[in-house]
């Protein structure tokens, strides 16, 4: 009977092709797994531990990174500090040297001298009463800036300031509290009773915005050295 | 004949269409495929010993499956899965040993 044959072989065909199917589809599963399951107890408490020591690195190592960072961003922000800070120097510094123009509020002084009798003299006290009442800038007919350097002189019939001659009316701009200011001028024998003695007038503004743009020549220290 | 191309044609489709064993059947996958094994050899030797009938071949190699299955299953059940599967390994393993011997027997008369 060979049609019952040939039925027997196809049934056992086809428990054989899902035997292979199964087969091929269990090593390929056992493929993607890995070696894990295959792998015995002592291996895998073995696997376990070199893992546990690998995080227990990797966890020094972060808190060790993480250290440094903190301690770059500290130094980071102390030279951002100190740069704030010594630019702010400069800045006080540069208006203090009168390198750069500077704006405030101040008054505005005009001194007129029509016999021409102000001298270098009058002109220092001036500047000396507004430094007394805190002018933090004071500038002289928009052309002199007045700093620690300069100098004073009489010329004729005007003043020489820094080597340059300044000629009446002068113009007197400081840059301070405006009250304190024209208090020092104004006081009873202070500049305007000078001047007034010496035949001239005085006339003080305050302004909430006094502009001082006359710059003075940086002149480096050719012999002052800083002392150690 | 028509039983190896049918094997082989089982194995192709297994690596062609890589399928992901579900994972409920996980467990009882490679020891139902011992089991059958088991049966394929049995049916082999039978068939050298000239006794080969197909529906015997069909009925131990389900029954062969099943049990296997059946015995993972309840080890599972009992907490004890990993034991019997190793079990019923060995006993097919054993099985599978004694059938190639008398397979060998048959071919090269040793």
């Amino acid at each position: 009977m060979p049609e019952r044959k040939v039925r027997g072989q196809v049934i056992v065909a086809l428990l054989l092709a899902v035997l292979g199917f199964a087969v091929a589809v269990q090593v390929r599963a056992q493929d993607r797994e890995g070696i894990y399951p295959g792998a015995r107890r002592s291996e895998l408490v073995q696997l376990l531990d070199s893992l546990d020591a690998a995080n227990l690195r990797a966890d020094r190592q972060i808190a060790e990174l993480e250290a440094t960072k903190r301690e770059l961003q500290t130094s980071t922000n102390a030279t951002q500090t100190a740069q704030q800070e010594a630019r702010e120097e400069a800045t006080t510094l540069a208006i203090l040297a009168g390198t750069v123009a500077a704006t405030g509020p101040g008054v505005a002084i005009e001194i007129q001298d029509q016999k021409g009798s102000i001298s270098a003299a009058t002109m220092l006290n001036a500047v000396e009463e507004l430094r007394d009442a805190g002018a933090e800038a004071i500038e002289v007919n928009d052309t002199a800036r007045i700093v620690a350097q300069t100098y004073f002189a009489d010329g004729d019939g005007s003043i020489t300031i820094d080597g340059a001659p300044v000629r009446p009316p002068y113009l007197i701009e400081a840059i301070g509290s405006p009250q304190t200011l024209s208090v020092a001028v104004s006081f009873p024998g202070g500049l305007a009773d000078e001047v007034e003695a010496l035949g001239g007038s005085v006339f003080v503004a305050e302004a909430d915005a006094i502009d001082i743009t006359a710059l003075s020549q940086q002149r480096a220290p050719e012999y002052a050295q800083p002392a150690p | 004949m028509i039983p190896v191309i049918g094997l082989f044609v089982g194995i192709a489709a297994g690596l062609f269409l890589d399928p992901s064993v579900p994972v409920a059947l996980q467990p009882y996958l490679p020891i139902a495929v011992v089991a059958a094994l088991d049966a394929v050899f049995g049916a082999l030797r039978a068939y050298l010993d000239g006794i080969f009938d197909d529906k015997v071949f069909v009925i131990s190699f389900v029954s062969n499956v099943v049990i296997a299955a059946l015995i993972v299953y309840l080890g599972d059940q009992l907490g004890v899965g990993g034991q019997l599967s190793t079990g019923v390994i060995v006993v097919l393993g054993i099985r599978i040993f004694s059938n190639v011997a008398a397979i060998r027997r048959h071919i090269f008369h040793a």
